[in-house]
């Protein structure tokens, strides 16, 4: 591999992009339109969310409540929290996308007719799944109270407050706006689109066009054609990655709590996987709208099963386990994570791994059927 | 002991090549040498294994036995030094229709690893091909000559001693053709050895010596006059061919 071969492939792809004004615009306008139409929300049903418990309480009322939420068909609980600070950590990693909070006091105080708080913890980063469960959680509430005070009827009591008082803190995202949630999610999209279908499309035309039949007869080097061809596109996934952020940032106030940094090491296993997916396409198709094909043959159960439009929590088992097999299932969690909520490289060790693996795989499958393809 | 006008050593060499696809024959047992600065012709009718033997030679296609070498380099054992020893034009122009002249010469320039002199090499392509005028322009909008020519320029710039010319005159007009062979004898006049395919029986007069090739053998080889000659008193080229197409059939 000389670099003196390497750097004319990359010139070239640079004057190509640079005349196609078409794939030039794509590249460039799509970003900011999808920003811009999905920065209005987007909103679905969601159930089962992930809960944690955090039960001061321990109490037959307290474990009432529990199941009450439960039984709402909105909250699923998964796991026990030891603290409130444990609470927090797990909506922070994503293991759960809400906790409940029942104090100590809770029995005693509701025995006492004295107004319990109970507080529910909710990942509202985003706003489809938070808003319909604060909405049951405070109807679990409501009923509870309209429940003791008919059984209290006959007493001759008077409250001076509802009994059960389901509090609510949004997390990340206080305002409860979409466009927070959506930013990076398109990122992600974005990235996937045009590694997948710009790659794949700029292989298969030197096919298309004869070109790719003059270049194998000369010392070029299958790997130095590949990796030429390449990186002129990392740069342009790093150039929209930091254009979504910016927009999203100074237009819909997204916010960046996390380190860019991490997210812009992060950002490279996620473009090489979606490589590796468009030089696959590149090797299958033929012509260029076979290419295009392909891609979207790809990109749609990236978009629908990552969780980028629908909540995953939401899916049938095996449409959530097929979404597994896609990067962007594990880059929009570790995104979100990073850029929303601020949590650090460590939290997102097993998604990372994930995806380097991922990256690995199709990247390496790839480079070897494209080297069998050339011949 | 020396004689005074020595054979030059053969630039190619082509040692009883054999390829099969499967169980269909595609070359059988092919051996030919030829001289530095000749103009080869290799004609037949489609499917006689023309193709194949020039993909053996630039060393994209791997024989199933025999042996050949360009320029002293096996063939077999290094495909891809045979690489930087051989230039290649083919038949459907293959260069890139968004970059201009100059910027296709300057990404072969760098492709064949032109460093320093790269800046020369492509003067003098544009020169040699007559293409001044048209140094600028983008190479989708040349004409059909001028789209060969600097098909062929790309392929000249790391200055081989060995080109390969597939079919390089179709859909050419007379006078670009015509002007085409006269920058082909110039080169070879200057040692460069020319391996050409073609359809054209009265371009075959042009050929230094020419194989004919037919149902994956060599049928004749020698210049145009003897490969006639082979064939019975008072055949022409395109006789031979017609003939030769017809049997198969």
């Amino acid at each position: 591999m000389t670099r003196h071969r390497l750097q004319s492939i990359v010139w070239k792809e640079f004057i190509q992009m640079r005349r196609d004004r078409g794939t030039l615009a794509l590249m460039l306008g799509i970003p900011v339109l999808q920003l811009l139409v999905f920065g209005y929300a987007i909103r679905m049903d969601v159930r089962h969310l992930p809960m944690a418990v955090y039960d001061e309480s321990r109490t037959q009322e307290s474990r009432d409540l529990v199941q009450k939420l439960e039984a709402t068909d909105n909250f699923r609980v998964t796991r026990q929290a030891s603290s409130y600070a444990d609470a927090l950590r797990l909506i922070d990693r994503g293991t759960v996308r809400a906790a409940v909070v029942i104090p100590e006091d809770y029995a005693r105080r509701l025995k006492r007719l004295r107004p319990a708080a109970v507080q529910l913890l909710v990942d509202a980063s985003d706003p489809n799944t938070s808003q319909n469960a604060i909405a049951a959680a405070q109807l679990v509430g409501q009923r509870k109270n309209i429940e003791m005070l008919s059984s209290l009827a006959r007493t001759p009591v008077v409250l001076d407050a509802p009994p059960v008082d389901v509090r609510v803190r949004p997390l990340y995202n206080p305002a409860l706006k979409s466009a927070i949630f959506i930013v990076p999610g398109i990122v992600g999209l974005i990235l996937s689109i045009v590694m997948m279908i710009v790659t794949s499309i700029s292989v298969v035309r030197e096919r298309e066009m004869g070109t790719m039949e003059q270049l194998i007869v000369t010392p070029i080097t299958r790997g130095e054609i590949m990796l030429g061809k390449i990186a002129p596109y990392v740069l342009v996934g790093y150039i929209q990655l930091t254009a979504v952020l910016a927009l999203g940032h100074f237009i819909f106030h997204v916010p960046i709590r996390g380190s860019l940094l991490v997210v812009y090491a992060i950002t490279f296993l996620f473009i090489v996987a979606n490589l590796g997916l468009g030089l696959f396409v590149s090797t299958l198709a033929r012509t260029q709208s076979q290419a295009m094909q392909g891609s979207y043959f790809l990109l749609l159960p990236n978009v629908l099963l990552s969780g980028f439009m629908f909540p995953r929590e939401a899916m049938p088992h095996v449409a959530r386990e097929v979404g597994l097999v896609f990067p962007l299932t594990y880059y929009l969690q570790i995104l979100r994570g990073i850029v929303l909520k601020g949590a650090t490289f460590g939290d997102f060790l097993p998604q990372t791994g994930m995806l380097a693996l991922l990256a690995l795989i199709f990247f390496g499958f790839s480079v070897k059927r494209f080297q069998k393809r050339l011949g | 002991m020396h004689a005074s006008n020595p054979v030059p050593e053969p630039v190619v060499r082509v040692d009883g090549i054999t390829r099969r696809f499967g169980s269909i024959l595609a070359v059988d047992d092919l051996s030919f040498q030829i001289p530095p600065g000749e103009i080869f012709g290799i004609l037949g009718p489609n499917g006689s294994g023309k193709t194949t033997t020039i993909r053996i030679l630039c060393g994209l296609l791997q024989p199933t036995s025999g042996s050949a070498s360009i320029a002293g380099t096996d063939v077999v054992r290094h495909p891809d030094a045979v690489k930087s020893r051989i230039g290649y034009m083919s038949q459907a122009f293959g260069l890139y229709r968004d970059l201009t002249v100059e910027e296709n010469l300057r990404f072969y320039a760098g492709v064949y690893g032109l460093e320093r002199v790269w800046r020369d090499r492509v003067d003098w392509a544009i020169r040699t091909m007559h293409i001044t005028a048209r140094r600028n322009q983008a190479a989708g909008t040349l004409s059909g000559g001028l789209k060969q020519r600097l098909a062929l320029a790309c392929a000249l710039l790391h200055t081989p001693p060995v080109v390969f010319l597939d079919e390089p005159t179709a859909g050419v007009d007379p006078a670009a053709r015509r002007l085409f062979w006269e920058i082909i004898h110039g080169l070879s006049h200057g040692g460069t050895t020319m391996i050409v395919t073609t359809h054209y029986m009265d371009e075959a007069e042009r050929f230094g010596r020419l194989a004919f090739l037919s149902h994956e053998k060599l049928k004749a080889i020698g210049t145009p006059g003897e490969v006639t000659a082979s064939f019975g008193v008072g055949k022409t080229l395109e006789d031979i061919f017609v003939e030769l197409q017809e049997r198969e059939a």
